[in-house]
């Protein structure tokens, strides 16, 4: 430790600690520009120069400055005011002065240290220089004549996104940021370069001259896109949401978003459900609530509990997910199931279905086995998370599963499941490296899962995790990765199927004659069998919409209050934003009022009574942003034979990561996006 | 200065290093410790670049060449780019034949180099630095000092030197090279390397005595 005094306050900060860091210990605050926490250290703003007692007399980048035991620095002398002055007239002679149509206007680092240390006139009369605009793909727009070259950017998609595709080109007053060979940028992070532009080179295309910051009204809320559970900032203005930007928790997400979470809100707000519809004589009308409740009822009171179920989707909060159980349950129906994907998991303990070494504790892993998963485009800023313990300490991955890039070096191990028994019995050359680690972990994907001998997959994993020693008391090395927001929550729930209940597949095969999807679209609906009557609740007019006979609308979790259970098992809140779009409403508020029309009102009518009810089910409901780290204390593994595995080759999940949702799907700039992906050379142009 | 990322001429659709290249390459890259062939890249770029020249007549390093140094040592394409266009020795652009490289830094200066360009100018008729003469045979180019300074101004040519320059010698230089000779390089006033013109000058009182 390393005793300082910055400005008077005297701190101590660890050793190797750079100066700006023990000035933010001493809660002084450093301009910077090219500076982050997050990215390597570059030194190339200036902005953040200091003066050190008995070092060289002259000003000193305090970014890249390690501090010494009884270190003397100030902040904010007469030669520090004058340096920084004399940075910030060097950054804006080449900076244009378009700030009142520049989108950064009113959020620019730029613009708020030039209030701080720029001058009220500028000396420089020459021609400013001219740097034409790049074109990085249908997401980040460019205007690069307000570039300073902080190239955090660079940084950025060189070291946590891993696709170096951008770098600084030709020196000096040539310089430019970009591609050089013009092409859209190649990463599912790249969103987050928008956000670490300290200026307004680098904007959102979608969100161009939309709106001003101030403008906007902020809501807290979660990610539903993938499930991660990404903490997000949801900033609306009036009917409309405009933006999503991350927000900052260390456990989750660092400050990272990945592109499908950030772009896809343009989805909101097309094929949107805004009214019932009843289907009459094979056509969708439009309806009253009532007619609709109506309709549903008639058709219930002809049926008996086993010819009913319920199918819910990948974005459900879990409000609405304990309302339709309850609503079911008094129904007398088991038929309820939230793998409408048909993975085998197994909802019986919660660590068979969880991402248990949790997040942040891939860090500490020293081995990690994928099987049939390909978090790059699952779970990306998961995915940076394993790339960034991969940077650390170079750890060895394995990949059970088709070969493709994940920004970071990977094993490939073959794509059979039979390699699961191979590394079992030792016959594989990599059981070695997972026997070795202290720390392993494997990772499981819906891929894995979703598929008939799933339940083999998932037992064979967990009998390897518990043979390389990853299922310890202090260190739970079994994780299965979630694409759905709603799963965890849902099978935390036990929104499977009760005693004699049916699962999704026997559901869909005609062995229920009314089925209610809660926002089901990921399967084909024309497994529907033809005499099923279909409710469809939710908020997108997708592939469930298409074959429901009443349609209630939903709301979008922008538009709602939630609760959502991360791939971790962390439950995490959402706020509603904006109001959902014309007769729309909050989906537990849908399922209540029905219950009462059928003459089983439920018991709760406010959002805090279902909450209390949610805690009561499963008290994880209770632990809201929190999520305890155990070790396995029982290493007894999931139903299902780890011997029967097919031959057919393990895939991930997902073919396309911008299109998963009823949402992205509806998105044009998701579209825009699948299209740059397919031709990236086209797409610059 | 316009983008130079090669939009404005045609780039070859395609490069691969010849036999003559890849021998000179392999000798380079065991010159740095495994993982570190990253260093090569300057050498790899310089032998791409002569590559052209015996291909095309003009010495000049196209994204694909760029693209096949970053795959020969597991460089991602853009860490060559951002190499290839900091160093003006990298023509990033089809040049003549020749490569007329004027150094106009002070010692140059003082000693002619206005006289030397301007010579350059009148022979070639190119205009302005960078730029292409109509018969594709010069490219004329400013650079900074040579490090030749004794023998100041300095002209140099591809990659070889000619001292001692003069508006006149430049035009028995240009003219011999539309011939396709090419002079020996070195100072064109006849004095041996950086030595005093017309012999020495200083310690020519100083006799040693015959030994034994």
């Amino acid at each position: 430790m390393a005793k300082v005094t910055i400005d008077g306050v005297t701190v101590e900060v660890a050793n190797g600690s750079t100066i700006l860091q023990a000035a933010e210990q001493a809660g002084i605050e450093i301009p910077r520009f090219c500076y982050h926490e997050r990215l390597s250290i570059a030194g190339n703003c200036r902005m953040c120069l200091v003066e050190v007692e008995k070092a060289p007399p002259k000003p000193i980048a305090s970014c890249g400055y390690p501090v010494a035991d009884g270190m003397v620095v100030h902040t904010d002398s007469k030669m520090v005011r004058n340096a920084r002055r004399g940075v910030m007239e060097f950054l804006l002679i080449n900076h244009p002065l378009d700030c009142p149509i520049c989108d950064q206007g009113g959020e620019c680092d730029l613009q708020d240290q030039a209030m701080g240390y720029g001058m009220d006139h500028s000396r420089y009369a020459e021609n400013k220089r001219a740097v034409p605009d790049k074109n990085l793909g249908p997401l980040v727009k460019t205007s690069m004549n307000r570039c300073i070259h902080c190239t955090r950017c660079i940084r950025f998609i060189t070291e946590v996104a891993g696709v170096p595709d951008l770098g600084a080109t030709a020196r000096g007053e040539h310089m430019e940021v970009g591609t050089y060979v013009e092409k859209a940028l190649g990463s599912e992070l790249s969103g987050n370069i928008i956000d670490l532009c300290p200026v307004g080179a680098l904007t959102s295309k979608p969100y161009a001259f939309v709106a001003r910051p101030w403008e906007l009204s902020k809501v807290d809320s979660v990610d539903v896109l993938d499930a991660v559970g990404t903490n997000i900032r949801i900033d609306s203005r009036g009917p409309e949401v405009l933006r999503i930007l991350p927000r900052i928790n260390e456990d989750v997400n660092e400050e990272w978003l990945g592109d499908k979470s950030r772009f896809a809100l343009d989805g909101l707000k097309r094929r949107r459900l805004d009214r019932p519809w009843v289907r009459e004589n094979g056509k969708l009308r439009a309806a009253t609530w009532n007619e609709a409740f109506d309709a549903i009822a008639a058709k219930l009171k002809t049926l008996s509990g086993d010819r009913i179920g319920a199918i819910a989707g990948d974005l459900c909060d879990a409000e609405s997910l304990v309302a339709l159980k309850d609503l079911f349950a008094s129904l007398g129906s088991t038929n309820i199931d939230c793998r409408q994907d048909g993975a085998k998991l197994d909802a019986s303990r919660r660590d068979f279905y969880c991402f248990n070494t949790s997040i942040a504790g891939i860090e500490e892993a020293d081995a990690i086995l994928i099987v049939g998963s390909n978090p790059r485009h699952e779970a990306p800023v998961l995915n940076a998370r394993i790339r960034k313990a991969w940077l650390a300490h170079e750890l060895p991955i394995g990949l059970i599963g088709s070969e493709t890039d994940l920004t970071y070096k990977v094993t490939p191990l073959g794509a059979a499941p039979s390699v699961l028994t191979a590394l079992h019995d030792g016959s594989h050359e990599f059981a070695k490296v997972l026997a070795d680690a202290k720390k392993p972990m494997i990772i499981v994907g819906q891929g894995a899962l979703a598929r008939p001998d799933g339940a083999a997959v998932l037992a064979a994993a967990w009998r390897l995790a518990a043979h390389v020693g990853a299922l310890s008391s202090e260190w739970h090395g079994f994780n299965v990765l979630h694409t759905a927001a709603a799963r965890v929550g849902a099978l935390d729930l036990g929104f499977v199927p009760g005693p004699n209940g049916k699962s999704a597949d026997a559901m869909l095969g005609g062995g229920v004659d009314l089925l209610w999807l809660l926002g089901a679209d990921e399967f084909d609906p024309a497994r529907i069998a033809a005499g099923t009557f279909v409710v469809y609740q939710g908020h997108h007019g997708d592939a469930g919409a298409h074959r429901a006979d009443v349609i209630l609308p939903g709301s979008a979790y922008t538009e709602k209050s939630g609760t959502y259970v991360n791939t971790e098992g962390r439950a995490q809140r959402a706020f509603k934003a904006i109001y959902p779009p014309g007769d729309a409403r909050e989906d537990w508020t849908i399922v209540r009022a029905f219950s009462a029309v059928i003459g089983k009102p439920l018991p709760y009518d406010t959002i805090e009574a279902v909450r209390t009810r949610l805690e009561q089910v499963n008290p994880v409901f209770g632990r809201v942003g929190f999520l305890p780290r155990f070790g396995c204390s029982d290493q007894t593994g999931p139903a299902g034979d780890p011997a029967v595995l097919s031959d057919a080759p393990l895939a991930s999940s997902v073919a396309n990561y911008y299109m998963t949702d009823p949402i992205s799907r509806a998105s044009p700039t998701m579209a825009a996006c699948v299209q740059a992906q397919a031709t990236p050379a086209l797409a610059a142009e | 200065m316009a983008a130079t990322n090669g939009s404005a001429f045609e780039q070859p659709a395609s490069f691969a290093f010849d036999e003559e290249s890849e021998a000179e390459i392999a000798k380079i890259v065991l010159r740095y410790p495994p993982g570190k062939q990253a260093s090569a890249v300057i050498p790899a770029l310089y032998i791409a670049q002569k590559q052209m020249k015996r291909q095309t007549g003009s010495a000049w390093v196209p994204v694909k060449a760029m693209d096949a140094v970053g795959a020969r040592l597991g460089m991602a394409p853009i860490r060559v780019y951002e190499v290839a266009t900091f160093y003006f020795m990298f023509n990033t652009k089809p040049i003549g034949t020749y490569h007329l490289q004027v150094c106009t830094t002070t010692p140059c200066w003082l000693r002619g180099s206005d006289e030397v360009t301007e010579a350059c100018r009148k022979e070639t008729g190119i205009k302005g630095w960078g730029e292409t003469s109509a018969d594709g045979m010069f490219t004329m180019t400013e650079v900074e000092c040579l490090g030749a300074c004794v023998n100041a101004p300095i002209l140099q040519v591809d990659d070889d030197f000619y001292e001692d320059m003069d508006a006149e010698k430049v035009t028995q230089l240009l003219a011999a090279l539309r011939r396709g000779e090419r002079p020996s390089p070195g100072s064109m006033t006849g004095r041996q390397t950086s030595a005093p013109e017309g012999g020495p000058t200083t310690l020519t009182t100083l006799h040693f005595a015959p030994e034994g």
